[in-house]
This record gives structure tokens, sequence and C-alpha cells, in this order.
């Protein structure tokens, strides 16, 4: 394992990808203090998501580095497994097992991976679960969920492994929108105890509320990086201007 | 190994064979011509039917549905065929292969477009009717054609059961593909003509279970391993 | 038909004498049935999962010779397979007793029907469910057995299970090739006595066996509709 000398929870060094030809990563840098909480906003096919889902290696990017506490996922002798452990992510569409309880989706990966007996594991799955106000549902499966719970069930998943970085792709997209409020009330406490987050979403309040530091990317590259207050008070680019401008309309 | 090859796949047997075998395989597609439109017509119909008001016309249809499903193909041929001349009726084997496999491939049939009738809102046929359509016009003109393509991959599933079902026609001596290929088989003492009868059932499905299996394995989104 | 053709047809077709004469052998018919039919089911299933597993892992020659021997059990009517296997491999030097030419059969084509429907159990479970376990650490292997497998089993059970039944009941393919099962007890008896009871009480006895099956199947196929999440 490579370890390097690194003040940032993750790194991305020049990250690039291709889809058929399409470059949607164009060498992307970006990296994220602990206990930052960092939005990345932009349009839709900016590559937001594939930078995100980048930094865990679900995507394998062509070119570049990602570092997580100093490790770099793309050695060749790092344990990607053991890695992503350490980099929680939620999904837009919560992916949680529907054969499971809420207690086994949360509890599934702390007996096979880390290794926990079940006991224990189901000790912290409940601790996970109560974290985002949803130790009483403990035992219901996914179908019996609201889309909110579903989510915040997601959460506490990737949660449960104790992550040094939690990474959010449009985490409220597929909710209705009665149901987004308790999702975000759940991302700003686990913000406000401490957590590093890296968050793509179109939840402009939230970011402007909310986040450290705002990413605007566009066309595979960062275009601007700021306060929410510069951001989206006086924003520098052209690009990042028309985009806002968009959303505000 | 070339005992192996010599057993079953001596060329110049299968080319001895080859008359006969051709003559087996026009019977072979005759049995197909008969059972498979026999069994889609009693399909529709058992299907039909069992979507009857009445009780007395379901039930006792949902009963010989589940007999015929129940009982082993053969075992309903050779009951046709060796039973029934104890009622009188001598059912010549081609006679036999068509009732039988009547009642087997229409309840089949029937359960998959039963299915596929099920698969259609209601409200395709009221939007139907409020134009003016008649029932069996909207049947034929709405419901049937969604129907029959929401289950078209287990309709070309079960018809090639229907044509594997023909083989059995070698049981009661019924001269088609396979009873040709073993008759030729036990002339020569060599089961290559069986290869060669086997080749041809290959050579007539595998386009078909190449097809059906292409539909089954739609992967759900954008599916990938690992 | 008048009372005494009523009695004709019930003296060809149950007759008691015949019944109590014969209905030791379709009893014991239907043991060797049930027993076949177990053994079929226990190696076909396990054949056609390890199969479907051994594919996931997306290993090209392996895979296209799975694809290739899948297609031709599929294709191939049984009592083609069952003959070449019972008359070919005697001439080729290797004899193999007919019980257990028609339970090879038959484990082989339920193995290849339970592949392609375990395989596209496990392609209908969607991409976003390996990313999440992947995601939290669990490998590929960890992934199929704890988070996909579970799924593509459950919606592969309703098909499967009609496909079960479809292929124990070609058990009775046995009797062509002299196994002892119902099919066949019930032809020896009919020759013997000369009258139809016996082909009646065979068709009885598959009823017994199977319609509790069928039902059990109709009963699975609806039952397994899940709601996925």
């Amino acid at each position: 394992m490579v370890e390097l000398v690194t003040e940032f929870v993750l790194e991305a060094r020049g990250l690039r990808k291709s889809f058929g030809g399409q470059e949607v990563l164009k060498g992307v840098d970006l990296a994220v203090r602990e206990r930052e909480l960092v939005f990345v906003i932009g349009p839709s096919g900016s590559g937001k998501s594939t930078l995100l889902r980048c930094c865990n290696r679900l995507e394998e990017p062509d070119g570049g580095h990602v570092l997580v506490g100093g490790v770099d996922l793309m050695a060749r002798g790092t344990d990607i497994n053991a890695m992503r452990r350490r980099v929680g992510m939620v999904f837009q569409s919560f992916n949680l097992y529907p054969h499971m309880t809420a207690l086994g989706n949360v509890s599934l990966a702390l007996r096979k991976v880390v290794g926990r007996p079940r006991r224990a594991a189901g000790e912290e799955a409940l601790a996970a679960l109560d974290r985002v106000g949803l130790a009483a549902k403990a035992a219901s499966y996914p179908a019996q969920l609201s889309g909110g719970q579903q989510q915040r069930v997601a959460i506490a998943r990737a949660l449960a492994l104790q992550p040094q970085i939690m990474l959010f792709d449009e985490p409220t997209s597929a909710l209705d929108p009665e149901l987004v409020g308790d999702v975000l009330r759940t991302m700003r406490e686990l913000s406000a105890s401490g957590m590093t987050m890296l968050v793509v979403s179109h939840e402009m309040r939230f970011a402007r509320d909310a986040a450290d530091r705002v990413v605007f990317m566009d066309g595979g590259a960062i275009v601007e990086e700021g306060t929410p207050a510069a951001i989206f008070g006086q924003p520098f680019a052209e690009r990042t201007r028309a985009f806002l401008g968009e959303l505000a309309r | 190994m070339s005992a192996f090859a010599a057993q079953f796949l001596d060329l110049s047997i299968m080319w001895q064979a080859a008359p006969l075998i051709r003559r087996g395989l026009g019977t072979t597609l005759l049995l197909c011509a008969i059972v498979i439109p026999l069994g889609l017509a009693g399909g529709l119909g058992v299907a039909l039917l069992s979507l009857a008001p009445s009780r007395l016309v379901r039930w006792p249809l949902a009963v010989a549905v589940d007999v015929f499903r129940a009982v082993p193909p053969l075992v309903l041929l050779i009951f046709v065929y060796a039973g029934l001349p104890f009622a009188g009726l001598r059912p010549s084997p081609i006679e036999a292969v068509a009732i039988a496999f009547f009642l087997n491939t229409s309840s089949y049939y029937g359960e998959i477009f039963r299915a596929g009738l099920g698969s259609i809102g209601r409200g395709q046929s009221e939007a139907a009717r409020s134009t003016g359509l008649t029932g069996a016009q909207t049947l034929a003109y709405v419901v049937l054609p969604q129907a029959v393509r929401n289950v078209l991959p287990d309709l070309m599933s079960n018809t090639v059961e229907a044509v594997k079902l023909t083989s059995l026609g070698s049981v009661v001596a019924l001269p088609e593909l396979l009873y040709s290929a073993d008759m030729a088989r036990s002339l020569t003492y060599n089961a290559s003509p069986l290869i060669l009868a086997g080749a041809i059932y290959l050579a007539i499905l595998w386009p078909l279970v190449r097809l059906i299996s292409r539909f089954e394995n739609r992967p759900a989104g954008d599916t990938a391993l690992g | 038909m008048g009372p005494t053709a009523l009695d004709r047809f019930a003296d060809a077709f149950l007759n008691p004498v015949v019944t109590a004469r014969y209905l030791p052998a379709i009893l014991k018919g239907v043991v060797v049935t049930i027993e076949v039919a177990a053994a079929v089911i226990v190696t076909g299933l396990a054949l056609g999962l390890a199969l479907a597993v051994l594919r996931s892992f997306r290993i090209r020659p392996l895979n296209v010779a799975i694809v290739v021997a899948v297609d031709i059990l599929r294709a191939l009517p049984p009592l083609v397979l069952i003959l070449i296997v019972y008359f070919g491999l005697p001439n080729a030097g290797l004899t193999i007793p007919s019980f257990a030419v028609l339970w090879l059969v038959l484990s082989l084509v339920l193995a290849a029907f339970a592949e392609e429907i375990f395989w596209a159990g496990i392609l209908s479970v969607r991409a976003g469910q390996w990313e999440a376990a992947r995601s939290t650490g669990l490998g590929f292997g960890g992934t199929l057995a704890y988070v996909v497998l579970p799924q593509a089993i459950r919606i592969a059970v309703p098909p499967l299970t009609n496909r079960t039944i479809a292929i124990t009941k070609n058990t009775a393919l046995g009797s062509v090739i002299g196994v002892g099962e119902i099919l066949n007890q019930a032809t020896t008896a009919q020759s013997f006595s000369g009258n139809a009871t016996p082909l009646t009480l065979g068709a009885l006895a598959y009823l017994v066996l199977f319609i509790p099956v069928v039902a059990l199947g109709r009963w699975i196929e609806h039952r397994f509709r899940w709601n996925r999440a």
C-alpha cells in the first residue's frame, strides 16, 4: 500500500474517464478536507456523477489517482474492498436489498466485510439506524418503507461501516417532494456531527445553507469553486452564471 | 475415442439411413402442422372459456386443464392409443397423436393465453367498446394482439416443446423422425442415425431456442456485473 | 349409453378384479417414479445453479461452452437423448443401467433449463444492487452469494417450478428403455390382462402424484410476485 502524506480525506488527481470515445472527465482535480461538506453542481452530463463513482472505483477511471486518507485506490497492491469500507456511498435509487430487513441491509457488510459476529453487527447496525432516526423500523423490509425512509436506511448502511468520507449521488432526486426534507435533515445532522461529505445534488437551497464549498462542473471539468456565498452570489464564470440563471427561472 | 466416433458419427451409415430419415422428417413436419395449429386454437378456446361468467363452465375447464397438465404426455398418448380400443374406438397412430397432444398442448397454450389476456388492462377493452367495436372485434383487434405480444416468448417456448413432443409418436410406431432413425439404428447396430436425427431436430429448433433465450435474458436496466 | 354399455365400459377401464391383481405392480412403479424424480430434481437443480454461478464469472470460452450445451439440451427431444445414451454407449463399450440413463439424461435436461432460468434471474437483479454491495466493500463472490443470488433464486422459483414439473413428468419416458416406473408397469399389466384398467390406474397414479404439484406451482406463481424496491 502506498501511503502519501496529505491533509485531505479524499483527493482526486487528474481523473480521466471516457465512455465510447466521449470524454466525460477531462483530468479533474478535487480535494476534500476533514469535516468538510463539498457540493458538486452542474448540468446533467457534466460528469459529476461519474466523478463521484470514480472516487470508490465503481467506475474505473482511465487515468489519474484517487487518494483516500493518503492511500492510492488506483495503486496495484491496494485492497479495493477494504478501501471501499472507508468510503460510504448513497445512491439516487437507494439500492436497498429487497430481500433483507432494514437491519439486515445495514448489518450485511459489518458481518461479511468487517467480520463482526452476528450479535455485535446487529447492535452496531441498530445504532446506525438510530442515528438516522429509524431504529423503530429495523425489522421492516424496504417495500414497507417510504422512499425517504429507504434512503435514510441506505445512509445508515454506509454510516455503519464508519467511513472516513461519504459520497452522495443525487440522494433526493428519486424522492417525492414531501419526502426530501427528511433526507436533507439527516444529511445536515451527519455533517454537523463531523462527517466528511461529498454531495452531487440539485438541491440548491441545501447547498447554499449547508455546504462549506461548492464546485461547479461542466463538460467534464471543474469550472470554478468557492464558498456558497461566492458561487451563488457573484459567480466568476459565464457558464456558472448561465446554469444558475437557468435554475432560477 | 475412435470406437466412440464409429458408434456415433459413422457418415456412411448416416448416408445409408438418409432416405428413411428423410421420410421420417416429412412425417414429423406433418405432425407439427397438425399438433401446433390444433393446440393453439384449443388453447385460445380454453383461455376465452376461462373468462366465462358461469362457474359451471370455468371450474370443469380448470380441472380438465390441470388433469391434462398433470398426466405425462406419453401416458396420455398410450391411454388414447392402447386404451380407446377397449371402448370400441381404434385410432390410428396419427389420430392418437393428434388427440393426445391436442389435449396436452391446448392445456399449456391455454394457460399462456390466459396470462396474456390477464395482462391487458380493462381500460383497453373499455376504450375499444366506447368507440362502438363489438366484443368480438375488441378481442380480435385490440386485446388479442397485445396479449399475444406480451406472452410471445412463452408461446414460442411451448411451440418448441410441441415439436419435441411429436418424437413420442415413435412409441406408438408412427414412422416419424425418431422412429425412422431408431429403426435405422436397429438395422445397422449403430447409433449414428440417431445422431443424424438429433442434428435435424437441432437444425429446426436451435434458432427458436436462441431467440427465446434472447427474450428471457434481457438484463434489468444497465447491468454491469462486478 | 345404456346401463349395459356403461357396465362394459367400467369393466374395461376400471375392473375391480384387474385392479386388485395389478395395483401392487403399479404401486411399485409409483415408488420407482418418485425415486427417479427426486434424484433428477436434486442433481438437475444443483447442476443448473452451479452452471449459472459459473457463467456469472464471465469467462468467455467457458460461457460459450455452457451456452452451446444448454441450447442443445433444450432443443433436443429428451427421448432422442435417452435413446442415444441407452443404445449408443453400450456399443461404444460403456454399459449403464437404464435407471441411470433416465436419471442422467433428465438431470442434464433439467440442469440446462434451470441454468437458463437462474441466469435470467441473475441478470434481472439490477446493476444498483451490485453497486450498493460493492460500495460497502463486499467482493464479487460475497455480492453474488448474499445479495444477488437470494434475489435471483426468488425470481426463478415460479418458472423453475413449472419447468421442473414438466421435466419430472418425463420419467414416463423410462418405459421405453425398460425402467420399471408407472407407465412401464401399466403397459405390461395391460398386455397381460388384456384390459385397459392398468392404464387407468397408471393415469390415476400420475394424477395423484402431480395434481398437487401442479396446484402448488400455480400457487407459487401467485405468491412469489413480490414488490421489488
